[in-house]
């Protein structure tokens, strides 16, 4: 076997294989969530707009025979939920929160029911390059066969994390987070800005479930998602709201899911689910370690509310 | 809170309004959450109509076969209250908390650990004890570990500001996993081959039916504990305390209300009520601990509770509502060939249309108290 060859040295190769593999979606969907709460405002929904974009991206993708345009699709309708949230949530009296939790319900029941005629035919995959053409042994060079979307979505992080220190939509995006009377001052409708900051924020959410659906795990299913788009939120406040720090936190995560898989390559088998639960874990106890009941963490937008 | 003021309000100005001016204020204060509530689940419906009508089918065939699975007949009635239990308590989880302006959506995970303390304690239980002690003793061992684990969430929320929605969640993907590892690992029971589960519950120690109806003491239970909690929120000096809390932390904290207390409280009893509903399943419906308890009844509850504005006693008749749409939705889709996410579907719309109508509260002058108190 293939594994015995470099023993324990797999496990971390393993987790590193999984950084890069299962850190995609929280990538997008943390940066979208950041974008989102930049503006002041939180949703919850993600997750099921996720699956959404997940389930839309494959059945275009099976209809098209085009990825890209299931990736495409799925970003389309990402953006029409965030619309639909934000909208909602223009209305006084509406507690964003709770019209999060609603939304992701109704994501997740509308895909399913859409969904249903999609979950036997395959559809073909998005590319991916191999960086580990150097390389003799066959696991670094499923470990460097790097997805175009990871790139693209790191990339990402750093190019929003220079928008948002630089351009003047950027600083737009800033003042309305850290104070909705500011931003009326200077003649901005902070109320259009998180409409659109939102469906920006679904439609980045969207690619993340595209990417499950059309690479890995690579096929549509009820089961597709065990809530990377929750745990995205949870990660945008442990990155301070940092697109940078949304991209490392990223990785970290994605490194924590691949823990068990590959203790279990190794013959570790017992406690099997208990390090299923790593993820949801180490995000609780990041949260744990970086709130705290007297002040607001460091770097929150000041109109967001996090603990009213 | 709203209430307390107006009643302080009340009080400040002399009896000036008739008494027929009182029972209309009485009644427009009243009907407001009503009227707002029934036009709003019109306005899911009608939404959700137009879905169904987009797809091609009809949606008064699907209205009435929900009609028919969900109350038609005395049998689908008992199915409809059968699917009511768990609904009634997962739902006070949610409403619990909310009264102190708190939403903890970790229901499944509590229901999930509540099941498997239940199976753990009735395998020494059910050698040393009658049945009903038994049953009692599962019931405690289900309510200490629901209410620890929602416990922690609250105590987390007041002492360390963890935002309590998503550590509740992430709580309960973890409170899942831990029971898939107990019932897959040490308690499972080797006879269960294709479906890890815990040993059997013997038939004597199972809950059994309510007199003359097929449908469980779980149901009874669910009932009784929504009027307790009632009464909690609504008479007793915790109640108000917690009002008060949820209405204005800081305020409250000046007044030297026990803040902290109160939350790990309340949390605590939430998750009580998430795991009795575990325990119930495992003992009134499945017979052991297994995967099958993880039907989604915390997630359905967080419906019921906003649904119901987090008030325990209307609860009642809308976790009945719930319980019987899930319950026709097997016949819908034999009917109709509608997938079973059709129920889901509805649900989503309707809990989307019910918030967005919260903003509807104190628009229409038909409702305002005073009003009534001037011209009556």
């Amino acid at each position: 076997m293939d594994d015995t060859a470099i023993g324990l040295w797999g496990v971390p190769l393993a987790i590193l294989a999984g950084a890069i593999r299962v850190s995609t979606p929280f990538i997008f969907v943390s940066l979208g969530e950041t974008i989102t709460e930049r503006s002041g405002r939180i949703n919850l929904g993600l997750e099921g707009t996720l699956v959404f974009g997940a389930m839309t991206a494959y059945a275009i993708a099976v209809v098209t025979g085009s990825p890209w345009l299931g990736v495409a699709g799925a970003m389309v309708v990402g953006a029409a939920f965030g619309l639909v949230h934000g909208f909602i949530c223009r209305l006084p009296k509406v507690n964003d929160i709770a019209i999060g939790i609603a939304m992701m319900q109704f994501g997740l029941g509308l895909a399913f029911f859409l969904g249903k005629s999609y979950i036997q035919p395959a559809a073909p995959h998005l590319p991916s390059i191999p960086f580990g053409f150097w390389s003799g042994l066959p696991q670094v060079r499923a470990a460097l066969d790097i997805n175009v979307l990871f790139l693209a979505g790191a990339a990402l992080a750093f190019a929003l994390r220079w928008a948002l220190a630089n351009t003047r939509l950027g600083l737009t995006l800033r003042v309305v987070g850290d104070s909705t009377d500011a931003a009326r001052a200077m003649g901005i409708n902070p109320d259009r800005v998180r409409l659109v900051a939102t469906a920006i924020g679904g439609a980045f959410a969207a690619v993340g479930g595209a990417y499950l659906s059309l690479y890995y795990p690579g096929a549509w299913n009820e089961g597709i998602s065990s809530g990377q788009g929750l745990m995205a939120v949870a990660l945008v406040i442990f990155a301070r709201w940092n697109p940078v720090g949304c991209f490392l936190a990223a990785l970290l995560f994605g490194g924590a899911g691949a823990l068990g898989p590959a203790l279990q390559s190794v013959g570790v088998t017992s406690g099997y689910y208990l390090f299923y639960a790593a993820p949801y874990a180490l995000t609780l106890v990041i949260m744990i370690a970086t709130s705290s009941p007297n002040r607001p963490v460091p770097g929150m937008p000041g109109a967001l509310s996090l603990t009213k | 809170m709203t209430i307390g003021m107006d009643e302080v309000s009340e009080a400040a100005i002399p009896a000036a309004g008739s008494w027929a001016g009182r029972l209309a204020e009485w009644t427009a204060r009243r009907l407001e959450p009503v009227a707002i509530g029934l036009g709003a689940i019109l306005i899911g419906l009608m939404l959700f109509s137009l879905f169904i009508l987009a797809l091609g089918k009809s949606p008064l065939m699907l209205f009435q076969l929900m009609y028919t699975g969900g109350f038609g007949s005395w049998f689908s009635i008992q199915n409809s209250l059968s699917r009511a239990a768990p609904l009634l308590l997962t739902a006070l989880c949610v409403a619990l908390p909310a009264r102190l302006g708190l939403i903890v959506i970790g229901g499944e995970g509590a229901l999930a650990l509540g099941g498997v303390a239940a199976a753990a304690a009735a395998l020494p239980l059910t050698h040393l004890l009658s049945p009903f002690p038994a049953l009692i003793g599962m019931a405690l061992a289900a309510m200490l570990a629901g209410g620890v684990w929602i416990g922690c969430v609250g105590a987390l929320r007041h002492y360390r500001g963890v935002n309590e929605t998503i550590s509740s969640l992430l709580m309960s993907y973890i409170a899942i996993a831990v029971m898939n590892q107990l019932v897959e690992g040490v308690l499972r029971d080797p006879a269960s081959l294709n479906k890890p589960s815990t040993p059997p519950l013997p038939a004597d120690y199972m809950i059994g039916a309510l007199p003359g109806m097929d449908v469980h003491w779980g149901f009874a239970i669910g009932i009784a504990a929504c009027v307790v909690s009632y009464l909690l929120i609504e008479t007793t000096t915790w109640g108000f305390a917690a009002r008060i809390a949820g209405g204005n932390t800081r305020a409250a904290e000046v007044q030297g209300l026990p803040v902290g207390r109160l939350i790990v409280g309340f949390t605590a009893l939430a998750g009580a009520c998430a795991g009795l509903a575990g325990m119930i399943e495992v003992a009134a419906v499945q017979g052991s601990a297994n995967g099958a308890i993880i039907a989604g009844y915390g997630y359905t509850g967080i419906l019921v509770a906003f649904l119901a504005r987090h008030n325990p006693l209307a609860i009642i008749p809308i976790a009945i509502l719930i319980g019987g749409i899930d319950a026709s939705g097997g016949l819908i889709q034999r009917r109709m060939g509608l997938p079973d996410a059709t129920v889901l579907v509805l649900q989503g719309t309707l809990f989307i249309v019910i918030l967005a109508c919260e903003t509807l509260y104190g628009r229409f002058k038909l409702f305002n108290p005073e009003l009534w108190r001037r011209n009556l």
